[in-house]
Order: C-alpha cells, then structure tokens, then sequence
C-alpha cells in the first residue's frame, strides 16, 4: 500500500493502519446569498490501493462536493470547511500549506470531471493539455511532453494519435474527449484517481466503453479509484465498495454485491428498485417518491423521512446516526432492519 | 460539476424566477430597493426631471427672459446674488443650468423611448418570426450598427441644417443610430426564451402567435433591453451635450448644457464657471442615469455582478 | 479558417455597400441645393450654377450619382468641393494626427483598462474590487467634453500656474508624441471604463469556468493557472473590443481634437460643418466609417485566428 516515492518529509506520519486515502467526519458549507448551505455533514469513507469505491446518490447529495475538498478544489469562499480531516497516507491534506497541496494533486491525486468538453481548455490543443502534466511537474521539454502525450493517447486508445495530438477539445467526440480526460488524469500515474460522473454525458454505448477503461487502467496501475455516480447500473461491475449519499450525509455504506443483494436503507432500496430489470420486464418502473431535498431548508431528524416509506414518528425528530449492521456495512436508519427484511412500511 | 453547490441553489433560483416573470420583477424589485447605487441615482434622476420639468422652482430667474441678462455684471465670478457667475453677456450661469437640464432630459427620455420600442419592435419581430423578416431587419440594423453613432449623428443633423436643428432633430438623428442596438438585444433575448421549454409546450397546446409573443415570450425577453435602455439613456445625454457643442444640435436660444459649454469656451481659461458648472451638471446627470443602468442590470441580471 | 475568412468578408460587402449609400442618400438625396448654398446669400450666376451642375453630375440619376461617388472612394478619390479643392489633398497630413491620437487613447485604454480589470477581478468583492467599480462608474459618466476641458483648466493652467510645471501640453502638437497624451487620456476614458469592466467580467467568468478547475486539478501552480489558463481565455474579448474600438475612436475623436485644437480630420470635419463644406463632411465620415467597417472585419478575423472554436466551424 505504501508508495516507495512518498515523500517523507510530506508526510510523517506514515501510520501502517492508515489506508490510502480516508476522509473523516467531513464537512463542507457554503455562503449563499439565500443562507448557509451544508452540502457536505459528516461523511466519512475510506480508499485502499487497487480498490474501487462507488459514492451514490442524486444532484445535491454532496457527493461531488466531497469530492472537491479532497482535491482542493473548493471555491473558499463561498465553501468553508468548518470540520474533518482527508488524510492521504495519514497526513491531513487540509492543513497542508497550498504548495504542498499543488504537489499531490494531479500528480499523486487525480480527478476526472463529467462534461469533458467544458472541462478541457478550448483554446490549447489537447497535447499540450496533457503534455503540459510532463511539462510542469516533471520539467520535460515540449518535445518530449508531446510524445508522452501520443503515448497516453495511444494507452487510452485514441485511433491515429500522432495527428490528433494536434487537434482541439471540440474537434474530438464525447466519448473521444473523455478518454483525453483519462489520459491526462493518469498522466502521473496517481495513486488515486476520482472519477466524478465520468460517463453521464456519454451514449450508453460509450459509457460501457469508458467504464471498461477504467477499470482496465485501474487493474494495470493498482491505483485507489472513487467513481461518482447517480446510476446505480454503472457501478455493479466495477466497484468494490459503496457509499450511498443522501442530503450530505452518507446513509449506507457497503459491499456492493451486499447492496445489491439487501439494501439496508430505504434509499438505496428505492434505487435500486428504479433501475430498469430484464427480469421485471413489463413491471411499472419504481420511481423513489418526493424531490431531492432543499439544502437551505433541509427537512428535520432524517433528510429522507418526507420520501421515505418506512417513516415513523422519531424519523422527523431524530437524525438517525451511521448503525454498524457489521464490519463492512452501515445504514443510517432507525428501521435498517425492517429494510433488510423487505418488510415494505 | 454535476452537483457542485456552490452553483446550485441560485441555480434552482434562477430558474424559478425564469418560469415565472413576476417574481423574477418582484426579486429585482426587492434587489433594487435595497441597493445604494440605486437609491442615489433615483434620487439624483427625480430631482434632475423635476429641474426639467419645473425650473421656476429651483431658480427665481427665468434664463429665457433676456431682460435678466445684463452686460454691465458679465463674466463676474461667483457672488452671492450669482451663484454660479455670469456669463460673457452677463447672464446668471446658476439660472441657464437649471433651464438646461430639460433638453438633457428631454432628449434623453424620448430617444430612449422611440429607440426602445421601435428597436425592441423590430427585434422581437425578427426574432420571433424569424427567415426573411429576421434576414431584412438584421441586415438593415448591421448597416445602421456599422455607423460610430457621433460621427453619423454629425453627419445627419449637418445635412439638415442649423436652421432647422433642435431637439426633434436630435431626438431623430440618434434614434436613426441606435435603434439597431435595441433590436439586437430584444432579437437575440426573444430567440432565446422562444426556445424555452414553457413556450414550446405553450404552442404544443395551441396558443396562437400573438398570445405566446405577448404573453409568454415577451415578459422573458424584455428584462436586457430594459439594461441597455437605461444605459443608454445617459449616453444619449452625452451624446446631445457633445452635438450641440459641436454646432450641430439644438440651437441658441434654447439653452443646452453643451451649448453654454460651447459658448463659454473662448473665455474659459481666464473664466471658467460658465463652462464648468454646466459640465458638472451634465456630469452628475449622466451619473445619475448611468447609475440607474447599472443598478437595474445588476437587479435583472445576477449573473453579471 | 478560410472558410470563415471569406464568409465573413462576404458579409462585409453588403455592410459597406450599405452604409456608404446611406452617407449618400443623406447628402444627396435630401431638399436644398448644394450650390446655391455655395453662394451664400447672393443669387448665383445661373449660366455658372449650369456649369457646376453638370461637372458635379448632380442632375444625373441618384443611383449614377451614387455609382460614382462609390467609385471614387475606391480609387482614392473623394471628389473636389464645390470650391474646387481636392477632398483627398484636405486629408493628407491631418491623417496621420488621428491616427495617433486614436492609437495613443488605445494604448491607454489596453493598460489602464486591461490592468484595472485583472486586479479587481482577482480582488472581488473586497474593497479595491469595489473602488475601482466605482472609479468605473465616474469615468463613464464623464464626458469627454467635460472631462477635456476640465483636464486642461487642471494641468494647463492652476496645477502650471501652481507649481511651474507642465506635466503635459493641453492644446495642439507643437510638442510631438507628448502632445498626444492628454487628448489621447480623455478620448480614451470612456472606454476605459468599458474595458475594465469588460476585463474584469470577462476574467471572473473564466475563472469560473471548468477548465480551470480541471488546471488547478491537475496540480498547476496559481499562477500558471491565470497566466496561461484563464488569461488566454479572457482576452478573446478584449482583443475584439480592443480591435473595435479603434475605429470608434477615430469616429469619436472629432470633440477631443476640437477641445484640444489637435490639426486631425476630427478637427477638420468640425470646421467642415461649421463652413457647411457638405462635400468634405461627406469625405471625412466616409472614410472614418469605412475604417470602422474594416477595423470590425479584422476584429473578426483576429478572433478566429485566437479562438480555435471559431476557426475550425
């Protein structure tokens, strides 16, 4: 699990039990104009090396924004960080000095973001974009950044990438730009990668294509690998683990194939029911009842409870805290049994 | 960016107020209220169009009436009775600003009028219905906009005449020039709530053109003219003060801020408050209006803050 | 980027052709007769006013007339007045003032402008932000009438007067290129404002933009990030404004070379007006439209040549 080029004196406190990377009771609020908004209370999750971990859950969720403050790449303001650590090899990125900071990301720490085409630079050819990874952090020439750039096109397979090295983000096609993502994200062979709705804007076509890259180059480079996603259907292939998200918290937490087998939370359970099944075919398709919640007005006790079928009255008045099902699974819900059973409320 | 929220909930707001016109005026009405820019500019604007409007109020002497003016007390400095000096024929600076603020204001307003709704027609005409109307009028504007506005109102109002300039003249000449601004913005905002979803599905149920013009596209469309309109308007005061010292706008008698500031000028050095007081006033009106503008772009216009 | 090019120079062509006739309807086409006017009060000659007539062509067809005089813009000849001097002669020389007035106010406007906007936009909403926006705001509410005379009432007279220094000559250009500066500041002010505005919204909204969380993600240091990334992004615009602006320049230039007795074409049309010399007005606004026309054809061009979104369409 320990990289031989961490950099001691970045990072101390190289704890053996410290998994990769492990964020603890984060949280995130932003400054609106409309008020205080919590996007992120209290989420924790954890990353080892090789492994692949799934955060779910709908736009709003926080999913995203956690994302981001591993990265560092909240906006603060408007965001402020008032709690939690990410540790990456046990030290707290977030009292890393920015410079510190700049070293891991990109680098030891890479991302992948959902619309490709408005996340590339439109005025720089995509060689230099990724070329430029070489440049800076490894003080390559030019020439030498731009044959790194075939090479990484060619690894991400991007048919005749000499010529292409040459040509702009909008020259490309979705599923195109996004391997361009890929290839620049990897560049560095990071230690984690967090892909953030990577296939969302794709034809499903192409999103089966990419995932396959994904967890191809996952495979090749042993890298930790945080796919971010509101499709459950993308996820069962190739994730180990799942953090379901719900109103900024995390409110299941498990295997995937135990998810898939019993939800152990009434969202997750809602989910799942709404992804179209060969198997059910002709069923009317569940639709999880209600909106996302308001996050300037979140609702009391549990987030969910005005959705939730399985509601009681100490759902609107208590907030449910993380229950330990067992060593590898948590639910936040005070009837987390009655879900498990099937026992619809 | 799928779910980042910093953007999210004025997002959500923002569309929200899209949906519903009214509370997006309420929403700005509620902005504008509370913005100091705003407050100062209306007041500065009221108490100018009142100036306008009714000059006896502010002044004792009537600047029309060439008994007032006498040679004997020219080009005095200010004094208590002349609060602003007099000029070279020895009428009271402070009485000619005050009765120049109604051409300002004049010309202002109505250019800003006739170009708003002759432009803005013409855009949501071209906009809406598109093809040959839209091929017609943006070319026409394209030849109009391709004119720097100075230079083609100094050619106009030249051509017609002294003899016949005055605030008609120049209330024509500009409005010739800028109505094309007007149709751009209206033209482009209309092509743009025309592709919103409330409107496809309002002539998906049948509303008939007219109706989802009037009730559906122009309530969306009208919010950036009404920005550049009011920006515009203290342009059109600048730009009539600039032709009238030019020699070309409104003419002597009628008193105009660039016209005392044109007829000041020999004297301007050894005297200088005949030319700078009218040149501060129309400083402070163009303020006032361009403070306004921004305040209101700002209210309608969140984004651009 | 050919392609564009051409499509756009073909778009040009209606533009020209349109605004050029306008010129001339309006001269030629409205009630009054040129050359009485040019007697004056007197009754003209009629057997001379004939002899005008027919050498000015001005009982021939409008559309003949027009053809002509489009003709001869194209060769360089602006016709003669009516006094029989060549419009063309009135230019040389007067030019080249204008010309360097308007480039003296751009220059100005590039490194107020683009420098006031940067700083209060990596400064927003603190109090710099908030003072330069309200710099802006005076600025564009200060006419260059105004803003001219007062400049030259400050520096000519009490700050000379005050201290017996002349920082800067206020009138004509007896002093070369310095002469150049006050008018080049006060034609430049408005646009000063727009710029820094335009700077300032340009680079926020850039910075807004994905892109550059996808730079900072990839671990480039800060300033790499706005000096490659976002301000290479921000000034497609301002290129463009930039390009625009400086035939509007030349237009506008007409009240500062007037205030500051600058010997330009500015000045010249001011005269021409005044002695009603219909001919050279005419001459002048042509030529300054068709600089704007143009400026705003290469302005297009350029934006293509910067942004590969446009060149490649």
């Amino acid at each position: 699990m320990t990289n031989p080029s961490v950099d001691t004196h970045l990072l101390p406190a190289d704890r053996s039990a410290e998994p990769l990377l492990a964020v603890d009771n984060l949280h995130v609020e932003f400054k609106t104009r409309q008020g205080l908004v919590r996007a992120v209370n209290g989420v924790s999750y954890s990353l080892s090396a090789g492994e692949t971990l799934a955060v779910l859950g709908e736009s709003g969720s926080g999913k995203s924004v956690t994302a981001q403050a591993i990265m560092g790449i909240l906006d603060m303001p408007p965001a402020r960080i008032p709690k939690g650590e990410v540790r990456f090899h046990g030290t707290d990125m977030l009292r890393l000095s920015e410079e510190a900071r700049t070293q891991i990301r990109g680098q030891r720490i890479a991302m992948i973001f959902q619309d490709a085409l408005s996340a590339l630079n439109p005025v720089f050819t995509v060689g230099w974009q990724i070329a430029e990874m070489f440049r800076v952090h490894k003080g390559m020439s030019k020439k030498q950044g731009y044959a790194k750039a075939v090479e990484l096109m060619e690894r991400v397979r991007i048919p005749a990438a000499k010529q292409r090295v040459h040509d702009y983000p909008h020259q490309f096609s979705g599923g195109m730009r996004q391997r361009i993502m890929i290839a620049m994200s990897i560049a560095l062979d990071p230690e984690v990668l967090i892909a953030d709705e990577p296939t969302t804007a794709l034809d499903v076509t192409v999103q089966a294509q990419i995932m396959e890259l994904l967890a191809e180059l996952q495979r090749e480079s042993n890298m930790g690998l945080i796919l971010i996603t509101h499709d459950l259907g993308v996820v069962a292939d190739v994730a180990d683990k799942i953090a379901v998200m719900y109103g900024g918290r995390i409110v299941e937490h498990a295997l995937v194939h135990d998810v898939y087998a019993s939800p152990a939370h009434p969202y997750s359970k809602g989910l799942l029911e709404s992804i179209p099944r060969v198997d059910l075919k002709g069923q009317d398709l569940y639709a999880i009842k209600g909106l996302p919640p308001n996050l300037l007005d979140m609702p009391t006790g549990c987030a969910f409870h005005p959705r939730c079928p399985y509601r009681r009255d100490n759902c609107v008045t208590d907030v449910p805290p993380l229950y330990e099902i067992s060593g590898t699974r948590s639910s936040a819900c005070h009837y987390f049994r009655e879900v498990l059973d099937g026992t619809s409320g | 960016m799928s779910d980042t929220i910093t953007q999210q909930p004025p997002k959500h707001a923002r569309r929200v107020k899209a949906e519903k016109p009214a509370s997006l005026w309420s929403d700005a009405w509620y902005d504008l209220r509370r913005n100091k820019v705003f407050l100062i500019g209306s007041v500065l604007a009221l108490i100018l169009i009142l100036m306008a409007a009714f000059p006896s109020i502010f002044s004792h002497i009537n600047a029309y009436d060439p008994a007032t003016c006498d040679l004997k007390t020219a080009r005095r400095g200010i004094t208590g009775e002349h609060w602003f000096g007099t000029d070279n024929l020895g009428c009271d600076t402070y009485s000619r600003v005050i009765y120049g603020a109604r051409v300002s204001i004049l010309v202002g307003i109505i250019t800003t009028v006739i170009t708003t709704v002759v432009g803005g027609g013409m855009g949501l005409v071209a906009g809406f219905f598109g093809r040959w109307s839209d091929v017609l009028l943006s070319r026409v504007a394209e030849i109009f906009f391709a004119i720097p506005p100075i230079l083609g109102a100094l050619l106009i109002l030249s051509v017609i005449g002294r003899d016949n300039a005055g605030i008609g003249t120049v209330v024509m000449a500009l409005g010739v020039l800028y109505w094309p601004l007007l149709l751009r913005i209206m033209r482009a905002a209309v092509i743009s709530a025309k592709n919103q979803d409330f409107v496809v599905a309002a002539r998906a149920l049948g509303a008939s053109s007219g109706r989802i013009m009037i009730r559906h596209i122009l309530p969306n469309a009208v919010a950036p003219v009404i920005v550049t309109a009011t920006l515009n308007l203290g342009a059109f005061i600048a730009a009539e003060a600039g032709l009238s010292f030019l020699g070309v706008g409104v003419q002597s008698p009628t008193i105009s801020w660039g016209l005392m500031i044109s007829d000041a000028r020999p004297w301007f050095l050894a005297q200088p408050e005949p030319l700078l007081f009218p040149a501060l006033f129309l400083s402070i009106t163009v303020l006032a209006f361009v403070m306004l503008g921004d305040a209101v772009r700002d209210a309608l216009d969140p984004k651009l803050r | 980027m050919g392609r564009y090019a051409l499509r756009r120079l073909l778009q040009a062509i209606p533009v020209l052709v349109g605004t050029t006739f306008f010129i001339f309807v309006i001269v030629y086409a409205l009630p009054g007769d040129p050359i009485q006017a040019l007697g004056g009060d007197r009754r003209m000659d009629p057997v001379i006013a004939r002899a005008l007539r027919d050498k000015f062509g001005l009982d021939d067809p409008l559309l003949v007339q027009y053809w002509h005089y489009l003709t001869g813009i194209f060769s360089g000849n602006f016709g003669t007045t009516f006094r029989g001097v060549e419009v063309s002669s009135i230019f040389a020389g007067k030019f080249q003032v204008t010309l360097q007035l308007a480039l003296t106010a751009l220059v100005m406007e590039a490194i107020i402008g683009v420098g006031l906007g940067l700083w209060s936009a990596l400064r927003r909403g603190r109090w710099q932000d908030q003072f330069v926006l309200a710099v802006t705001l005076l600025l564009v509410s200060i006419p260059p009438l105004v803003m001219g005379f007062v400049l030259q009432l400050w520096l000519g007279v009490k700050f000379k007067l005050g201290t017996g220094i002349e920082l800067v000559p206020v009138a004509g250009i007896g002093a070369g290129e310095k002469s150049y500066l006050l008018p080049g500041f006060v034609l430049a002010t408005t646009s000063i404002a727009y710029l820094t505005r335009l700077t300032r919204t340009s680079l926020m909204e850039t910075l807004r933009s994905d892109f550059i969380r996808t730079a900072v993600a990839k671990g480039m240091p800060r300033r790499r990030v706005l000096g490659r990334h976002a301000l290479r992004n921000s000034l497609i615009p301002l290129v463009t404004y930039l390009g625009a602006d400086l035939g509007a320049l030349m237009g506008g230039a007409v009240i500062t070379e007037t205030i500051f007795n600058l010997p330009g074409i500015g000045l010249q049309l001011f005269q021409s007006v005044y002695l009603r010399e219909n001919t050279v007005v005419v001459g002048i606004v042509t030529v300054l439209v068709l600089i704007y026309v143009v400026a705003n054809l290469v302005v297009d061009l350029l934006y293509a040549v910067l942004d590969p979104r446009i060149r490649y369409e």
